[in-house]
This record gives C-alpha cells, sequence and structure tokens, in this order.
C-alpha cells in the first residue's frame, strides 16, 4: 500500500545525510512524515495535528542512543505516543454480578458489525460458563431476526424476539424472557442508525435508558475514514457508551479511526472483531493496534533492546 | 460548538480584493480535502494544480475563483462511458444485460441492488434477480423482502450452495424468459482474501457460459464512510473481477466519499450512482458538480 512509517523516516534521514542527530531542521520534515502517515492511515487530521505537535516535543528532548538511528529513535517515540494513546492496558468488560440478567446493549452505523459481534459475544461468555439470551432489536432492517435467529443456531444461545415491529418492546420483553428463563446475560442488537437521525438516536437512549445496560458498545468498522470521531463523538453525546468494538481487522486497512475515536472519546476499546466466523472475535490490544496503524514491523523491539 | 460555513463564504472572505491564491487559502482547501478523505496524495495533486494554474490566470473575484477550484475538481471525475448507460431509462446495448455487484462486507451491495432492481422495473424493464451469497447468515432472506419490495423475481438456491451455480441458473433462465437485467447480489468479501477474490472471478467466468458478454457489468459498492482503505480495495477488486463503475453508499450521513477522487485518479473507476438512505427509492444517479459541491462546500469545524 504504502511504505511503512519506518522506511519513510529512514529515508528522510538518509536524504539530509550528515544529520545524525535529531535537530530543529530535520526534526520539521520528519514531522511531515509522521503527519501524512497518520493521515493515511485514517487517523483524523486534528487529532493527527495535536499528535504530531506532541512528538516534536518529545523528540527534541530526547537524547539520541548511539546504537540507533534517529529515525529509529523518532518511530519509537511516535509508538509509545500511540500505544499510550490507545489505552495502555487491555480493558475486560464490566458485568455486573448482582444485578440478573447483566446488560450488553449495542450500537453504530449501519453494515458495522453489530449483529456478528452480538453472536461473537453469546458465544464467547457461554463458553465462560455464562448463560446467554440474545435479543433481536433490529426491526427495520429486512430479515435482521432472521440473521441474529441464524447466528444464534450457530452459537447456541436462544434468540429472543417479537413480530411487532417495536424496538422498545422486544427489548422489555426480551428482559422479562431472560429473567424468567434464569438467563445472567442479555445481550441487545439494536438497528443500525445515523448519528444525525434524530428518530432512530431518540430511540437508542429511551431503550438505554429502560433496559440501564453494563456495557454499551459502540460497534466501529476499522475502515471508516475522517468522520469516524464525529460519529463516535455524537454516539458518545447521546448513549455515554462504555467501551468500543472496532470490527473487520481482518482485513488491511491501518485503522487509523481508532486511535482518533479513542482520543476524542476517551471510552476503552474492548474488543476487535476479525472475521465473518463466530470465533473470529479477540481482545483488544492497545500497542498491536498502535503499530499497525504506523505500519510498522519489529523496529520497536528493536529500539526496545538497544 | 459546531458551525457549519459554506466554503464559497469562506472563500469570498479569504479572497476579498486579492487577485492571487495566498497561502492561507490553500491550507484552508488543503485541511477541507483531507478531512473530507480525500486522501493525503490526491489532496496535494489538486491544490499543486490550483497553484499552477493560478499562476497562469487572474481572478477577480472569489466567483472566479470558486469556479476554477470546482473545475479542477470535477475533472478528476470521469464520466461512465456509453457501453453502460448511466439512465435507467436508457436503452440496453444488450440482453439479458447482467449486472454483478461486488464489495466488502456490509458496503450496501444487498440495498442496492433493490434499489437498482426498482429503478430498471420502474424503466419499464424486466428484471430478475440472483441470491448469490449463499454465505451470509439470512442473506438469502434479506434479498427476498427487496425483491418482493421491488417486485421482481428472485433465484437463489439457499445457504451453503455454490455461488457460480445460482449465476449460471439466473442467466439461462434470463435467457430463455427474455429478461433484460440480471442483477447479481454476492457476499460481501475484503479484498485481501485470496480464496474469496477468486470466487468472484469463478462467477464472472461462469456467467459468460449462457452468455459470453457478460457481465456486462460490475459494479462496486463502496461504503461512503469508508477512508484511505478503499483506494486498496478497488485496486484488488479489479483484478479480480472486471469492475467498471462504482456505487457510493451511505452519503446520507456526514461522510463526503471524497475517496473517490482518488480512486478515480488512480484507477480511472467513474461513480456511477449513490446511495442516500435505506429505502428503495434512496439511490440517484451520481452527479459530479453536487459531488464537489457537497465535498467543499461544507466544513465542520
Ligand atoms: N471480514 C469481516 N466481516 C465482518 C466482521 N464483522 C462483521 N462482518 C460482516 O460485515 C457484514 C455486516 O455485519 P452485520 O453484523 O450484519 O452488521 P450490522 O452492524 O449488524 O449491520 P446493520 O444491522 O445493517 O446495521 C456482514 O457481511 C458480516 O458478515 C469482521 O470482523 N470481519
Ligand atoms: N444510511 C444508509 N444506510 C444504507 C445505505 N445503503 C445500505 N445501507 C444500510 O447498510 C446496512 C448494510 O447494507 P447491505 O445492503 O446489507 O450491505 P451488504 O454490502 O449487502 O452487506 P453484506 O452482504 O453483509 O456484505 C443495512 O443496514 C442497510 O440498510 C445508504 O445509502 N444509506
Ligand atoms: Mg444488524
Ligand atoms: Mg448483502
Amino acid at each position: 500500500m504504502f511504505d511503512s512509517l519506518s522506511d519513510k523516516l529512514e529515508l528522510t534521514f538518509k536524504k539530509l545525510a550528515g544529520q545524525a542527530t535529531i535537530n530543529e531542521i530535520n526534526i520539521g520534515i520528519a514531522m511531515r512524515d509522521i503527519k501524512r502517515a497518520l493521515l493515511s492511515a485514517d487517523v483524523n487530521y486534528k487529532v493527527a495535528k495535536k499528535l504530531v505537535e506532541d512528538i516534536r516535543e518529545k523528540s527534541l528532548g530526547e537524547e539520541v542512543i548511539k546504537s540507533v538511528s534517529p529515525a529509529q529513535m523518532i518511530v519509537k517515540i511516535v509508538n509509545d505516543e500511540l500505544t499510550e494513546l490507545m489505552g495502555g492496558e487491555n480493558k475486560p468488560l464490566n458485568l455486573s454480578p448482582k444485578k440478573l440478567p447483566a446488560i450488553i446493549m449495542v450500537a453504530g452505523l449501519q453494515g458495522s458489525g453489530k449483529t456478528t459481534f452480538c453472536a461473537k459475544l453469546a458465544r464467547r461468555l457461554k463458553k465462560n460458563g455464562k448463560n446467554p439470551l440474545l435479543v433481536a432489536a433490529d426491526v427495520y432492517r429486512p430479515a435482521a431476526i432472521d440473521q441474529l435467529k441464524t447466528l444464534g443456531e450457530q452459537v447456541e444461545v436462544p434468540v429472543f424476539s417479537i413480530e411487532e415491529p417495536d424496538a422498545m418492546k422486544a427489548v422489555m420483553q426480551g428482559l422479562e424472557a431472560a429473567r424468567a428463563g434464569a438467563k445472567d446475560v442479555l445481550i441487545v442488537d439494536t438497528a443500525g442508525r445515523l448519528q444525525i437521525d434524530e428518530k432512530m438516536m431518540a430511540e437508542a437512549e429511551a431503550i438505554k435508558n429502560a433496559l440501564k445496560p453494563d456495557e454499551l458498545l459502540f460497534v466501529v468498522d476499522s475502515m471508516m475514514g475522517q468522520e469516524a470521531v464525529n460519529t463516535a463523538r455524537e454516539f458518545n453525546e447521546r448513549l455515554d457508551f462504555d467501551g468500543v468494538v472496532l470490527t473487520k481487522l481482518d482485513g488491511d486497512a491501518r485503522g487509523g479511526a481508532a486511535l482518533s475515536i479513542r482520543q476524542v472519546v476517551e471510552k476503552p476499546i474492548k474488543f476487535i472483531s476479525i472475521g465473518e466466523k463466530v470465533d473470529d472475535l479477540d481482545l483488544f490490544y492497545p500497542e498491536r493496534m498502535a503499530q499497525r496503524i504506523l505500519g510498522m514491523g519489529d523496529i520497536v523491539s528493536f529500539v526496545e533492546k538497544a | 460548538s459546531k458551525t457549519r460555513e459554506t466554503f464559497r463564504e469562506k472563500l469570498s472572505v479569504i479572497t476579498q480584493g486579492k487577485t492571487e491564491i495566498d497561502e492561507e487559502f490553500l491550507e484552508e482547501l488543503e485541511t477541507i480535502l483531507v478531512a473530507a478523505d480525500v486522501g493525503v496524495e490526491t489532496t496535494l495533486a489538486i491544490v499543486e494544480a490550483i497553484t499552477e494554474r493560478a499562476k497562469k490566470e487572474t481572478y477577480r473575484s472569489g466567483e472566479e475563483l470558486n469556479r476554477m477550484l470546482m473545475e479542477e475538481i470535477q475533472q478528476l471525475l470521469l464520466d461512465t462511458d456509453t457501453a453502460h448507460p448511466l439512465d435507467f431509462d436508457a436503452p440496453l446495448p444488450e440482453t439479458p444485460y447482467v449486472i454483478l455487484v461486488v464489495g466488502v462486507n456490509g458496503a450496501g451491495k444487498t440495498t442496492s441492488v433493490a434499489k437498482l432492481a426498482h429503478n430498471y422495473d420502474k424503466a419499464g424493464k424486466k428484471v430478475i434477480i440472483a441470491a448469490a451469497d449463499t454465505f451470509r447468515a439470512a442473506a438469502y432472506e434479506q434479498l427476498k423482502i427487496w425483491a418482493d419490495r421491488a417486485g421482481v423475481p428472485l433465484i437463489g438456491q439457499g445457504q451453503g450452495a455454490d455461488p457460480a451455480s445460482v449465476v449460471y441458473d439466473a442467466v439461462s433462465s434470463a435467457v430463455s424468459r427474455n429478461v433484460d437485467v440480471v442483477l447479481v447480489d454476492t457476499a460481501g468479501r475484503l479484498h485481501n482474501k485470496a480464496h474469496l477474490m477468486e470466487e468472484l472471478a469463478k462467477i464472472m467466468r461462469v456467467a459468460k457460459k449462457k452468455v459470453p458478454t457478460a457481465p456486462h457489468e460490475v459494479l462496486l459498492v463502496l461504503d461512503g464512510t469508508t477512508g484511505q482503505n478503499a483506494v486498496q480495495q478497488a485496486r484488488e477488486f479489479t483484478k479480480f473481477v472486471n469492475v467498471t463503475g462504482l456505487i457510493l453508499t451511505k452519503l446520507d450521513g456526514t461522510s463526503k466519499g471524497g475517496i473517490v477522487l482518488s480512486i478515480s485518479r488512480e484507477l480511472k473507476l467513474p461513480v456511477k450512482y449513490i446511495g442516500v438512505g435505506e429505502k428503495i427509492d434512496d439511490l440517484q444517479l451520481f452527479d459530479r458538480e453536487k459531488f464537489v459541491e457537497a465535498l467543499v462546500g461544507r466544513q465542520q469545524e
């Protein structure tokens, strides 16, 4: 696709032959490279700008270790900065042990991967000894309920749905059904919606207020571009979600949107979705994501050893 | 707080009393393009082209400058060639006219197929849909509902069937029933999955068995919210199937879909249609001028 950031930086410093250290002159060009790499990875332009300023500060203050090049040094700084922004460690699901059932609700734009994720999560929880119930609260998309039912069969978790096209009713009756069936986790799949669709956002808000979920997860496609931040911000303002699920990471998108979202809404990314099959779910690891965005090989570990 | 200001207004402020383009203006333009997902390279190319032109020409008003800018950006976007009529009413070069719809997961393929079926049907053409997504949960059921809404027949074999064989059935039946348009909905696939891409190539080959010139069109569906990865999608899909045009979906959201400028520039693919909603009527013919207007016409603070 494009060269990795570390290749680019090596080249930059090579061009500035004889400049073996980081200084005011070469840092400018290096920062331009970094900014472009971030933009090409879909990091939001405002986030990229701020990030580059921070990296610049840190790089100038840094003493260059003899055995590594200035380019490697800067890459390390960029990587550390990004990893920190991505949230340091993985944050697990936070399900109340007292409340029965514990409730998980998902929301997000159309086609982001909500329904698939619900099934995957149900499977995962079931494997961990839970007894989940899936609720089909997407009453709009053609065959959305069939889709969840088919997936429910695959993961061997029951799916609650009603005939009537009323999401709130489906959710409330689903909750009843969970209690009656002694289910300990309720997973609610909702319809895809645009953050500017007032009626649909109000619906999501109403469902949230009625359910008071332990975890409201915002599901976002890792291929998303610059608008990811505005979308996430508005979903967050409206729903105050608890975490993010990043999907379709089995593709080759850099996923800079993840960084932007993390930076703007300050909510942890909890899961990544890495395929269409029900097993394709993983926890989120910040430093892996940082390296993916930068498109780097082992330069980081190399510098670490030096 | 969020203020929306038309670029045109901004432009006239920046250029008041000026006859040449200044740094501030170019920076502003660069930001607008990058924020619309145009991508760094294409953005720089546009900025450069405008700088070059401005060196040779004089602009007496913001209006003039604005026109030049629009022109420069619009010329990156290509027209659909005449072999692939844009207008649903236009006569088809050949029947059955087979249209294969492809793209990554969740881009809006199935919904777009339904919208296309509806439009061709409205234009008085005889349409059938082929359910060649035999993989995703309830893909057939979803398409069935859409086919009923559009009032056109659906050909399918159910979950797990060979998609190429569904396409063969559909094309055969189209030939014997004098169908005008065959719309093939395929499963979502990420372009970096070799075996899934190979499956598409196979569908192409099988379609030709009954109608050697099929598929007459391959439409790549791109989610309008996609960032830089869309270029890679276009690159890979064009390697495996003969993509003839793009459908850009979800433009009813806040994303601008600027990445199609980069795709046009590199791969010379025209945008044919845009998706502007989840209903069957929410498909529009691509209009360059309107698109570019929306691209640079608004800015978020
Ligand atoms: N390759 C890949 N495909 C995925 C992943 N997650 C979901 N998908 C696919 O993406 C498409 C959309 O997924 P859904 O789960 O239906 O998305 P959704 O958010 O529920 O969609 P709506 O309900 O229409 O808003 C389907 O084709 C899924 O199979 C993933 O991690 N990787
Ligand atoms: N807002 C909006 N939503 C759209 C548009 N086109 C499709 N969608 C929605 O996007 C989601 C996915 O659409 P599909 O048509 O199922 O996408 P697909 O590409 O067939 O998905 P897979 O077959 O799973 O790969 C659905 O919720 C659609 O209603 C559009 O133009 N605008
Ligand atoms: Mg869904
Ligand atoms: Mg589909």
